[in-house]
């Protein structure tokens, strides 16, 4: 039996503009132990799908669709039981260590208050324990640093501490969203690399979520790619990355600027994700792709295996999108399409990724 | 009562991010505005106080001034309001029509608020804009000034000014308007020193335009939105501490009125029953403040949508 | 942190200072003397008042004995309209009045208001943040000249209740009228800023890692989103201490309380410059006083402020 399985899950915003409809039917399993990527570009619903999992979505979010986790459903489910798995069964980190530390408690109080949560242990001991768990983490000094306030470390500072927490109750699922995004380049690498490491040592499963598709290659067993909150294209990292089966996976891989070649330009997939509150009826992915046709505009295509564990969601033969190399040149937008009609409000949330709708606003500095 | 600063600096940052996206945010803004129906009330109702300030003298049988000497001395018995003698919201303790008081206390409130508000908006935009783009020891200076000039307690000075140098209307608009430009600096100042690192400011200034037509020419125009809120939102202010003040007896004088003397008045003869004397003017001046209160943060959530 | 408060009194004092100064120097630039009145005075008894006063010695020997007297023996010196009281009596007679209502309205505003505030934003959209956010909007336009009136017709002409004036320290009936008058327009401020501050608040990262720990959402609440919730309204309560202070003014004089505003309105109208300049400065001085307290508190609260 898989550790989570994901089936039909669906996620609705409620917003002053209309609904935005971030997640649409996403089914997913992870294996005890395996890591998998989520991938797509920013409002692709892939955080949102995270959030749902560990019932964090804003207020105004709906989920619905089961949520299997070690053969129970934990998609909505009452507080007390989700309080009992979160950290516990399930820890995440998220993208911004700036502000997902609480920045008016000391890194002590907010590591220990877990165990003394979960574990029952005595504040001192949950002290203890925390200062070895940020040893784990190779944070220098942990037993004088562990007295200190977020905001006296540096960013992959932070990040590593937010990872020492999440382990704290050796959870047997570990969600990272974007946990390298808000770092430097040369940080990034040794986050992921003590991720992967803890991991092993941790036995943990990973659902890994990022845009960033050099982060997937060098860590993942399988991915997921989305857009426009579905699954496009599943399948093992390898085989994926080398043979792409879907024009919008075949432009993000595209997209990678690479060293060994001298073209002059970056490539970017033409055109704008869709606006969410009123997504097009067919293939939301339509307007940008290489090769659609006319059943894309009309029909949503369904997410079909055709290789062993791989499987993609496109109408379009199969060698009809391997031929295509160069990118496609833009649609004139409909009304539908990529771009929203000149006199609609966009709400805010839409455009620039459901996530808004999860998180108002950083908080102010004082001046 | 209170401007709350932490959503206005919300705003402002969120103008200027506009800015930059190049954008206009007033389009999108006006629909959310008009779909806002707490805000599309308050219009409304700010419309017909000003209709009534501006052609209620028009409607009124008797003037503010005339002694109505038939109800003289039996005002809580024939003082009442009625349609048949013209006195429609009925006369005052000495027998003035209090419907032509209502009128002329309408149009005083609303113009010292108004004004008020203004002369508040004018200094504390141009203030703060001038510290934010000069910069360095000037914009310590300026701002240490206001953080001094912010401890001081301005109702009690203005009384003092008040009582000192006669208690003119004059002195009253400046007073009540130079007391209520330090926020508003502040967070033009802050709006300022994000504006001032932009290309287009950067290209003026490359081109030689001077400091002053910088402020006055780019630097103010973008800070159009946060200012047309605050002003909304310093009117009421403005009413207030006028209403107070001529409450306390030291406000506008005698034959001029306003709603705080109408409601001192009406609350001091309300043990001998004549209820409307307080009621009439305390209307007028809630639903204005409830009017400008609505329009003030419709505008805001208009042109700083979040889901609050 | 010491250091922190010595440099903010390192600018408190010389505001006070300032305020001092100004408001001499203002009362010296008014048309007409302390004696102006409506009977002329002899030209002998002028002298002889302005020479009784130190009227006669030139400005900067005035500001000089009248600081010196302030910050050396906190004197006011003597009343310009009661020749046999000193404006140090005066201001002692009222003031214990005006700081047990106005410290009551205080607590009424901030603790009534902070839990309004809380318990509307963690019921978002139901019926108490209604009723919450309804008495929160009602209450902004019933500012205590407003209320005050309302109350006593109400409690005193209607019920019978309460009554209708006058202070007395050992029966809290007095009390109950000027608390609510006073603080009703301030609960209903600091309702909204909670609220709003609290919604802002529990959007945010840290509450969200809050929440991913498997933390009851009381917990939540309590230990991770109170302390940023308050501190838009801990820097609020500066502005509302002074419009208290000013807002006293008129508790005293409608209900009779005979507390510091009394004092301040009747010199306002007598023209006793001395009296007025005594409250002003002893309301700028503790206005001083609570904003560093406030800073000093806010500072606490957030640890990332730089002192």
């Amino acid at each position: 039996m898989a550790l989570l399985a994901i089936d039909n899950l669906s996620i609705r915003f409620a917003t002053n503009d209309g609904e935005v409809r971030a997640v649409n039917a996403v089914s997913l399993t992870i294996e005890a132990g395996e890591t998998v990527g989520i991938v797509g570009e920013s409002g692709s619903g892939k955080s949102q799908l995270a959030y749902a999992i560990m019932g964090l979505l804003a207020r105004n979010g709906r989920a619905a669709g089961s949520v299997i986790f070690d053969g129970q459903d934990i998609l909505n489910a009452r507080p007390n039981v989700l309080n009992r798995i979160r950290a516990e069964k399930i820890a995440m980190i998220f993208q911004d260590p700036m502000t997902s530390l609480n920045p008016y408690m000391r890194v002590a109080d907010q590591m220990a208050e877990v165990l003394v949560l979960h574990k029952g242990m005595g504040k001192r001991a949950a002290v203890a324990e925390a200062v070895r768990m940020l040893d784990a983490v190779r944070i220098p000094d942990a037993r004088g640093r562990v007295r200190l306030y977020p905001h006296e470390f540096s960013g992959g500072m932070r990040q590593r501490v937010m990872i020492a927490m999440a382990l704290l109750c050796r959870p047997r699922l570990l969600i990272a969203d974007e946990p390298t995004t808000a770092l430097d380049v040369t940080v990034q690498a040794q986050i992921m690399a003590l991720l992967s490491d803890l991991q092993r040592e941790f036995g943990m499963a990973m659902i890994l979520i990022t845009h960033d598709l050099g982060v997937v290659a060098g860590s993942c067993e399988r991915v997921a790619v989305m857009y426009g909150g579905r699954i496009r294209e599943t399948g093992p990292v390898g085989p994926l990355f080398r043979a792409p089966a879907h024009p919008y996976t075949q432009g993000l891989l595209h997209a990678i600027p690479r060293i060994d070649r001298t073209d002059d330009e970056l490539a970017a997939i033409p055109g704008a994700p869709p606006n969410m509150t009123c997504p097009p009826p067919g293939c939301a992915f339509e307007p940008r792709c290489p090769c659609r046709r006319e059943v894309c505009a009309t029909d949503r295509p369904p997410l079909e295996g055709f290789a062993p564990g791989r499987a993609r969601a496109c109408f379009a033969p199969l060698a009809d999108v391997r031929g295509h190399r160069e990118t496609a040149a833009p649609t004139t937008p409909r009304g539908t399409g990529a771009h929203p009609p000149e006199n609609r409000i966009v709400p805010v949330a839409a455009v620039a990724g459901a996530g808004m709708a999860a998180t108002p606003g950083r908080l102010d500095d004082h001046d | 009562m209170v401007i709350e600063q932490e959503k206005m600096r919300s705003l402002a940052s969120r103008l200027g991010q506009e800015e930059v996206r190049g954008r206009s945010p007033w389009t999108d803004a006006r629909k959310r505005f008009v779909r806002n129906r707490a805000a599309m009330t308050g219009f409304v109702i700010l419309v017909l106080v000003a209709l009534f300030a501006i052609f209620g003298n028009g409607l009124a049988v008797w003037s503010n001034e005339d002694l109505d000497f038939e109800v003289m001395g039996q005002v809580a018995t024939l003082g009442q309001p009625s349609l048949a003698n013209g006195h429609y919201f009925g006369t005052d303790d000495l027998g003035r029509d209090l419907f032509a008081r209502t009128v002329q206390a309408t149009q005083v409130s609303l113009t010292v608020g108004v004004v008020g508000a203004a002369i508040a908006v004018i200094v504390g935009t141009l203030y703060g804009a001038t510290a934010g783009y000069v910069g360095g020891r000037t914009d310590q200076l300026m701002m240490r000034i206001v953080d001094i000039l912010m401890s001081i307690p301005y109702m009690f000075v203005l009384i003092l000014l008040l009582v000192m140098f006669g208690r003119s209307i004059t002195m009253l608009f400046l007073g009540i308007g130079l007391i209520s430009w330090l926020d508003m600096s502040r967070i033009v100042r802050g709006q300022t020193l994000s504006l001032k690192n932009r290309e287009f400011i950067e290209a003026a200034r490359a081109i030689g335009v001077p400091s002053w037509r910088i402020i006055l020419r780019h630097i103010v125009p973008n800070l159009l939105g946060v200012v047309a809120v605050y002003a909304t939102l310093l009117v009421p202010l403005m009413i207030l501490t006028e209403s107070f003040i001529s409450f306390l007896g030291l406000g506008v004088q005698e034959p001029l009125t306003s709603w705080g003397a109408l409601i001192s008045e009406g609350a001091g003869t309300m043990n001998y029953g004549t209820l409307w004397q307080l009621a009439f003017p305390l209307f007028f001046f809630c639903i204005t403040l409830f009017g400008f209160f609505f329009v003030g943060d419709g505008l805001r959530d208009a042109l700083d949508p979040r889901d609050r | 942190m010491f250091a922190y408060v010595l440099r903010r009194m390192a600018v408190a004092i010389p505001t006070l200072l300032l305020l001092i100064v100004l408001s001499f120097v203002l009362m010296h630039l008014a048309p007409g003397g302390p004696f102006t009145q409506e009977r002329e005075l002899p030209a002998q008894v002028l002298a002889n008042l302005n020479a009784k006063y130190g009227l006669d010695q030139p400005l900067w020997r005035q500001i000089w004995n009248y600081l010196y007297g302030i910050v050396a023996h906190f004197d006011f010196g003597p009343s310009f309209v009661y020749p046999d009281r000193t404006v140090n009596q005066l201001i002692a007679e009222g003031f214990p009045v005006t700081l047990t209502y106005g410290a009551l309205s205080f607590l009424f505003a901030v603790v009534v208001g902070v839990a309004l505030g809380v318990v509307a934003a963690i019921r978002q959209n139901s019926f108490l943040d209604y009723l919450a956010v309804g008495i929160s909007i009602g209450a902004q336009v019933l500012p205590n000249f407003v209320m005050a009136p309302i109350l006593v017709l109400v409690f005193t002409l209607w019920c019978g209740l309460l009554p209708g004036g006058g202070w007395s320290f050992s029966d809290p009936r007095f009390w109950v009228m000027p608390v609510i008058a006073l603080g009703t327009s301030y609960m209903a401020s600091i309702a909204r800023i909670t609220r709003s501050s609290m919604l802002e608040v529990l959007g945010s990262n840290h509450i969200r890692t809050a929440r991913a720990k498997g933390m009851p959402e009381h917990r939540v609440v309590i230990r991770h989103a109170l302390k940023p919730a308050l501190l838009p309204v801990i820097s609020y309560l500066g502005p509302v201490f002074v419009s208290m202070i000013t807002g006293s003014v008129v508790i005293d004089i409608y209900f009779s309380t005979g507390g510091i505003g009394k004092a301040f309105v009747d010199s306002a109208l007598n023209r006793d410059y001395a009296v007025m300049m005594g409250v002003t400065i002893l309301i700028g001085a503790l206005t001083i006083l609570f904003n560093l307290v406030v800073d000093i508190l806010y500072a606490w609260i957030d640890p990332r402020i730089r002192y």
